[in-house]
C-alpha cells in the first residue's frame, strides 16, 4: 500500500473514494447545457444525407445526380468511386483469432451493397432538410442480387457467397475443448439440453450517432467532433484511412447521449464524412436519424445455441457442451471485428461452475443484414443465459432447488486464482458469499411461500437466478495481440494551477456512467485537495493522454488507477517544493484539504496556493536544484491478468398472465462485486440501467427481418425498448473484492446488469411456467411467443 | 416545400418573429433557427419524448408540431425553465439522485415531470412510472428519476405545509 494513499480508507478530510459524491457534470446536462455533437454550428457548415440501399443485395449501377445537383443549397453528390481516391480500405480481423476472414470496405461501396440500409451515394446540402430533398432526386440504378438472409443456411450449397474472394460466408470458426467431454455425457447420471437463442437486438441509443469533420488544407489538419466511446482509436483511424500524421488529426469528444458499445465502431458512413470534410475542405456534418440508427447502427447478439449439461448422482456438474451460430451480417466490424461475441460466449459458458469436462465452438457467418459488433456486455448475456437455463433444467431433473443446486456446482469463494475449463484466469471471485447476500436481501424463503400460495388461485409467478461473471480491465490480450490499434493502456495528466485548484486529463472518456466524477474523487483524495478544486477534461486527443477510450469495463480500474498514480506524483512534487520552503524533509509533511501540514501533528503550515504562487511567480526564492514539477503524467496497464474479471447474480421475480402471455416484472435483485467501489451511487446506477437493458433484450427488442432482408423493425413504435411503466424496481447490493493489480483495486460495473438480467428473467418465466410444463428459450420472450409454449397460440 | 409563412410567437418570455418553413417542426425551429440547443431530437415521429417542450403552457411533442402553426403561442423550453427557476428543486433532485447519466433525455424527462407535478403534486411511485411511459431512457433503467422525482413532491409537500 503506498504510504501516502491508502484508497478507500475514507480516513483523511478529502477522502472521497468510496463515498456517494454527484457528478459535477450533472448540473449541465439539467439546464439543457450539454454540448452533444449536433449542437455543434461552424461557420460554412454543410449537411449530409446519405442515400442507403433499399435492398439486401445488389449490384449499383449507374448513379445519375444531375437533378439533385439544380436544386439550390446543394453543394456535392459522391459515389463510392468519388471516395475511394481519397481512402485506403480496411479489414476487420484480428490476428489472434485464428482463421478469421473479412472482406475490404470503403466509405462507401463500388460495386454491390451487402445490407439493406447500407449508404451507397452522399449528398452535401448546406441544410439536412435539402440534402434530403436533392436525395429523392437522385437516380441509382439497382440491380437486385439474391441474397443469404438466414444465418442457418449461410453455409449451405446454393446459398450465394456475399464475397466471393472469400470463397465462402464463414468469417470465424473455434473449438474451445478442455478434459472428456463425450466420456462425461456417456457416464452422466443426468443429461440435459435446449436450444437457445438470442434475439438480434440494438442499442437504441438515444442521442443517434453523430460527427462533424472539419479539414483546413491551409493548416492541413482534420478536426472532427464525434460521438464517440474511443477517441484516439478514431483520431489513428481517420489518419490512417486518409493519409494524414495522427499528430494532424484532432477527435473532439463532448457530451454523448448513450453509447453501450454502439459508438466504439468504425462506421463507414461517418469515414465518409470525414473524408468529403477533405475533399471540401470545410464542416461537414452528419446526425443519422432514427431509420439510419435501426438500418446502421450495429446490431449485436443474434445467436443460436445448442446447448447440453451432464449431472452426475450427487448433484453436481460434470460436463456442459455448446455449439454456437451467429450472423453477423456482410463484414466484420472494424477494427474490433465481430468474431469476438461469439468468442466470448465460447470464453464464458459455464463461467462461474466448477467443473472439469467443456466444449465450445462458434461459427459466425455473413449474411445481407445490418452488420453485428460488440454491444453492452459483448457476449455475457447470451453466455449466461445459456449457463443459467441449464442449470435449472439439471436442479429440475435432479429434484434439486435451484439454488441449493447453484450451491454445490459454484467455485468455491476462498479456491482462487484458479483457471475455468475455458481457459479463463480468476484472480479472485466471490460467487457463494454473493449468492448469501442476494438470498438474504430478497427473502426467498418468503418468495416461495408466497409463489405457492399464489399458484393455488391461478396466478403464476416465478423466480429466477443466474450467476455470471463478467469481464473488465482487458489488458492487450483482447484486441492488441491481434493487430488492432486498440490501446489497453491508458493514461492521466494532473496539474495544480496558481491558486492550487487542480486539472486533470484523461484518456479515458465520458458518457454518463460518471467518469469525470470518479476521476475527480480519485484526483482530490490522490492530491490532497477538496473535491470542488478539481475540474477533469476528458475527450479532446489533443489535450488528454493516449488512451483507449472507455469499453469493456476499463474506466475505472484501468483509467482510474492512471488517476491515483498521477495524483500521487504530484502530491509528492508539491511536499518537495514544501519541503525546500519549509526546510524540513518532504516526508514530514503532508498536503491535507489543500493546506501544507505536518505529517505528525496535523498542524497547517502552509497553503497550496502560496506554494503555487512560489513556484509559478517567484521560482528564483527556491533553492535552484528543487524541482517544481506540479504536472505529472501517469500510464497504467493490467500486467498480471489478461482481464480482471468479476463476478454477481441477479434473481427477478415476475408474474405470468398464462391468458395473455404478457409478463409482469415485480422485482429485481443484483448482488455484485466489481471491487474497489469508487462511488456507489453511481455504481448502483450502472447496475440498475444495465439490468434494464439486460430486459430489454429478453421481453421486448428485437430487429426483425423479412425473408428479402428487409428490416421490419425500423422506427421507435416497432423497436420495442424498456420504458418506465413496465420496469421493476431494483435492489443493489455489493461483495468487495479488490484487484491487487492496482493501488485502487477497482475492476468495471458497467455491464454485470446487462450480463445477469436475460438469464435470470428467462428462469423466472419458466418457473412461472412450471405446473404447465412449458418452457422458453428463445428470447425475446414475447406474449405470442409465451402463449405458443402453453400451447394456446400457433407457433410463431 | 419552401413555403414561408410569418410567425410571431413568444419563446421563454422573448418575442421572435420569423418567417418559418412550412414543413419545419417545432424542435428544429428551436434548436436551428434560435439556438435552443437544450431539447433533443430523438426519433422524429412522437414516441421517445426527447423533444418535450411546453407550448400554452402544456406538454406537447417538439417533433409533432409544426412551428408555422404557431402565430401567438407561448413556447417554454428547458432553457426558460432554467432561467426562472420554477423547477430548480426538480433539477437538484435529478442531481443529487444520479436520475441523468448522459443527460439526453432529462430535459424533455424534466419538462414531463414538471407537468406530472402541477397535474398531481403527490403521485403514487407507480402514477410516477405510468406518466413517464412516453419518455425513453436508456441509461437510467428509470428508478432513480422516479425516485428524484418523488423527493421532490415530498419536498414540495413539506414545504407546503411548514
Amino acid at each position: 500500500m503506498n504510504e501516502i494513499v491508502n484508497p478507500g480508507a475514507g480516513d483523511r478530510p478529502n477522502s472521497y473514494i468510496g463515498k456517494s459524491v454527484p457528478r459535477p457534470n450533472a448540473a449541465k446536462l439539467v439546464e439543457g447545457r450539454g454540448q452533444f455533437v449536433d449542437d455543434l454550428v461552424l461557420p460554412r457548415l454543410v449537411h449530409v444525407a446519405f442515400i442507403r440501399s433499399p435492398y439486401a443485395h445488389a449490384k449499383i449501377g449507374r448513379i445519375d445526380a444531375a437533378a439533385a445537383l439544380t436544386i439550390p443549397g446543394v453543394v456535392r453528390v459522391f459515389t463510392g468511386a468519388d471516395l475511394a481516391r481519397h481512402c485506403t480500405p480496411w479489414v476487420a480481423v484480428l490476428a489472434h483469432l485464428k482463421g478469421m476472414k473479412s472482406a475490404p470496405q470503403l466509405p462507401l461501396p463500388l460495386e454491390r451493397a451487402t445490407w439493406a440500409g447500407e449508404a451507397v451515394a452522399a449528398v452535401v446540402a448546406d441544410s439536412r432538410a435539402v440534402a434530403e430533398d436533392a436525395s429523392a432526386k437522385v437516380v441509382i440504378e439497382f440491380e437486385p442480387l439474391p441474397a443469404a438472409v438466414e444465418m442457418e443456411t449461410a453455409l449451405a450449397d446454393g446459398t450465394p457467397v456475399i464475397h466471393p474472394v472469400l470463397g465462402d460466408n464463414l468469417c470465424f470458426q473455434r473449438l474451445n475443448e478442455t478434459g472428456k467431454v463425450d466420456e462425461a455425457f456417456a457416464a452422466a447420471h443426468r443429461v440435459v439440453e435446449a436450444t437457445f437463442v438470442s434475439g438480434r437486438h440494438t442499442g437504441a441509443t438515444l442521442e443517434p450517432r453523430s460527427i462533424v469533420a472539419d479539414y483546413n488544407r491551409a493548416s492541413g489538419q482534420l478536426t472532427v467532433y464525434h460521438s464517440t466511446q474511443a477517441p484516439h482509436m478514431m483520431q489513428g483511424v481517420f489518419a490512417q484511412q486518409l493519409g494524414l500524421a495522427e499528430a494532424d488529426v484532432r477527435v473532439i469528444c463532448g457530451d454523448v447521449g448513450g453509447s453501450y458499445g454502439i459508438k466504439v465502431h468504425v462506421y463507414p458512413d461517418e469515414v465518409a464524412v470525414a473524408v468529403i470534410a477533405k475533399i471540401l475542405a470545410r464542416p461537414v456534418k452528419f446526425i443519422a436519424d432514427r431509420l439510419e440508427s435501426f438500418l446502421s447502427d450495429i446490431h449485436a447478439r443474434d445467436h443460436r445455441i445448442k446447448a447440453r449439461m451432464a449431472v452426475d448422482a450427487t448433484g453436481h456438474i460434470t460436463a456442459i457442451d455448446i455449439d454456437d451460430l451467429t450472423g453477423i451480417g456482410p463484414y466484420s466490424v472494424y477494427p474490433r471485428t465481430s468474431a469476438v461475441e461469439g468468442n466470448q460466449v465460447v470464453n464464458l459458458v459455464g463461467g462461474p461452475y466448477d467443473f472439469a469436462n467443456f466444449r465450445a465452438r462458434t461459427t459466425v457467418v455473413f449474411q445481407n443484414k445490418a452488420p453485428t459488433c460488440q454491444y453492452r456486455a459483448v457476449g455475457h448475456p447470451i453466455a449466461t443465459a445459456v449457463t443459467e437455463g441449464l442449470v435449472d433444467l439439471a436442479a429440475e431433473a435432479l429434484g434439486l432447488d435451484v439454488v441449493e443446486f447453484r450451491r454445490r456446482n459454484l467455485m468455491r469463494d476462498g479456491s482462487y486464482p484458479r483457471t475455468s475449463p475455458a481457459g479463463m484466469r480468476f484472480e479472485a471471485l466471490s460467487h457463494e458469499q454473493s449468492l448469501d447476500t442476494l438470498i438474504a436481501m430478497m427473502d426467498y424463503g418468503g418468495l416461495r411461500a408466497e409463489q405457492a400460495r399464489l399458484r393455488a388461485h391461478g396466478i403464476y409467478r416465478g423466480i429466477g437466478f443466474a450467476t455470471f461473471i463478467e469481464l473488465t480491465n482487458p489488458s492487450p490480450f483482447m484486441y492488441g495481440l491481434g493487430g488492432a490499434r486498440i490501446s489497453a493502456q491508458d493514461g492521466c495528466w494532473v496539474r495544480i494551477d496558481p491558486d492550487g485548484s487542480v486539472v486533470a486529463a484523461t484518456g479515458v472518456t465520458e458518457q454518463g456512467q460518471g467518469t469525470e466524477a470518479i476521476m475527480r474523487q480519485i484526483v482530490a483524495e490522490a492530491v490532497g485537495v477538496p473535491i470542488e478544486r478539481v475540474r477533469v477534461i476528458s475527450g479532446d486527443t489533443l489535450t488528454t493522454p493516449y488512451g483507449g477510450g472507455t469499453w469493456a469495463c476499463r474506466g475505472a480500474g484501468i483509467g482510474g488507477e492512471a488517476a491515483l498514480q498521477a495524483g500521487i506524483a504530484v502530491r509528492e512534487a508539491a511536499l518537495k517544493v514544501a519541503g525546500a520552503m519549509l526546510q524540513v524533509p518532504p516526508g514530514a509533511l503532508d498536503l491535507v484539504n489543500g493546506e501544507i501540514v505536518d505529517r505528525d501533528s496535523g498542524q497547517a503550515r502552509l497553503p497550496l496556493a502560496e506554494l503555487c504562487r512560489i513556484v509559478y511567480f517567484r521560482g528564483d526564492t527556491l533553492p535552484p536544484d528543487v524541482p517544481r514539477e506540479l504536472m505529472q503524467t501517469r500510464h497504467f496497464i493490467s500486467k498480471h491478468y489478461p482481464f480482471a474479471f468479476t463476478n454477481g447474480v441477479q434473481a427477478s421475480w415476475l408474474e405470468v398472465d398464462v391468458d395473455t402471455g404478457m409478463v409482469k416484472l415485480l422485482k429485481h435483485w443484483c448482488v455484485e462485486d466489481c471491487g474497489r467501489i469508487i462511488n456507489p451511487l453511481l455504481v448502483d446506477e450502472q447496475i440498475r440501467g444495465g439490468v434494464v437493458q439486460g430486459i430489454g433484450g429478453a421481453l421486448y427488442e428485437h430487429c426483425i427481418y423479412s425473408p428479402e432482408g428487409q428490416l421490419l423493425t425500423g422506427s421507435m413504435a416497432d423497436y420495442l425498448v424498456p420504458m418506465a411503466a413496465e420496469m421493476p424496481d431494483i435492489e443493489v447490493g455489493h461483495v468487495e473484492t479488490p484487484t491487487q493489480e492496482s493501488l485502487l483495486g477497482a475492476k468495471g460495473a458497467g455491464e454485470a446488469g446487462t450480463a445477469g438480467a436475460p438469464g435470470a428473467v428467462m428462469n423466472a418465466i419458466n418457473d412461472a411456467l412450471q405446473p404447465f410444463s412449458a418452457k422458453l428459450f428463445a428470447q425475446p420472450f414475447t406474449p405470442a411467443r409465451i402463449l405458443a409454449a402453453l400451447g394456446k397460440a400457433p407457433p410463431g | 416545400m419552401n413555403t414561408r409563412i410569418d410567425v410571431s410567437l413568444t419563446v421563454n418570455g422573448e418575442r421572435v418573429a420569423r418567417q418559418i418553413e412550412a414543413r419545419q417542426h417545432l424542435i428544429d425551429f428551436l434548436r436551428l433557427e434560435l439556438g435552443l440547443m437544450g431539447s433533443h431530437t430523438g426519433c422524429e415521429h412522437g414516441v421517445c419524448g426527447t423533444c418535450t417542450v411546453r407550448l400554452d403552457g402544456r406538454i406537447v411533442r417538439g417533433c409533432l408540431v409544426l412551428a408555422a402553426s404557431l402565430d401567438g403561442a407561448k413556447v417554454e423550453t428547458i432553457e426558460g425553465l432554467s432561467e426562472t427557476g420554477e423547477i430548480r428543486d426538480l433539477q437538484d433532485a435529478f442531481i443529487a439522485r444520479n436520475a441523468c447519466q448522459c443527460g439526453y433525455c432529462t430535459p424533455g424527462m424534466l419538462l414531463a415531470a414538471a407537468e406530472l407535478l402541477r397535474e398531481k403534486p403527490r403521485p403514487k411511485r407507480e402514477e410516477i412510472r405510468d406518466y413517464l411511459s412516453g419518455n425513453y431512457c436508456r441509461c437510467t433503467g428509470y428508478q432513480a428519476i422516479v425516485d428524484a422525482i418523488a423527493a421532490t413532491a415530498a419536498a414540495r409537500e413539506r414545504a407546503s405545509q411548514g
